[in-house]
């Protein structure tokens, strides 16, 4: 089942309560988000991701993840 | 039921890309213990027998994701030697890749036995010229000339 981009930014939001969070696409399957959070500073951008993955709760993961591609954008602020 | 094909069109080098996309292709991730185990085992060989290695959706010469054929594009490219894995080809190889590193997408590049990143990440490294410095420090033969046009085809 598609994640309509609120959802999504629901789920980031819950993992990074201060973040910027951007979420865009329309189809639910193909989507992408930006995720600026100061937890982010000091990490790689393996480390940035993984966390942004784990936020998702596994939305991606597997034959069943609502998910198929998400476009990921990570930093800390500047 | 999320469709198994990708929708990313095939990637020109010159054309690696503004947007940031990884992909999120999955396999059943319920497999026994021991499956699993020799899968790891399998992967850990491959990534430090062989200096670069792409575990991607198709062969280098026909990647079947729009986000394995971009990275693979990348790395045929700029002339680098790698090993590609095709997971598509191997289940247990597909499920055991996504824990192996803790990642969830394919592709997923690795140098020297290191986990570098995904589609998003490798894009970025190579408009940053990370890549570059990447491959250099570990003694790896590139041609960066073409890593250059890269750059200034995306600039």
């Amino acid at each position: 089942m598609p994640m309509q981009a609120h959802e999504i930014e629901e789920l980031l939001r819950q993992s990074f309560p201060d973040a910027e969070i951007q979420v865009g696409g329309t189809d639910g399957v193909h989507m992408s988000a930006m995720v600026i959070d100061e937890s982010f500073r000091g990490k790689n951008r393996v480390q940035q991701q993984r966390a942004v993955y784990a936020a998702l709760k596994g939305k991606m993961d597997g034959p069943d993840g609502e998910l198929h591609a998400l476009a990921l954008t990570t930093k800390a602020p500047e | 039921m999320i469709e198994e094909l990708c929708s990313g069109a095939v990637a020109k080098a010159a054309e690696v890309a503004t947007d940031f996309v990884s992909s999120l292709h999955d396999g059943p991730s319920k497999q026994k213990d021991s499956v699993m185990t020799d899968a790891k085992t399998r992967i850990d060989e491959t990534v430090k027998a062989n200096d670069v290695v792409l575990y991607m959706k198709g062969t280098k010469e026909m990647p079947q994701c729009g986000f394995s054929s971009r990275v693979a594009a990348v790395l045929n490219y700029i002339g680098v030697d790698y090993t590609d894995v095709n997971v598509l080809a191997d289940e247990e190889i597909r499920s055991g890749i996504k824990e192996y590193s803790d990642w969830p997408t394919i592709p997923q590049l690795y140098v020297k036995g290191e986990f570098v990143g995904g589609c998003d990440i490798i894009t970025e490294m190579a408009l940053s010229s990370e890549l570059d410095a990447l491959f250099e420090t570990n003694g790896i033969a590139f041609n960066k000339e073409a890593a250059d046009k890269i750059r200034e085809a995306n600039a």
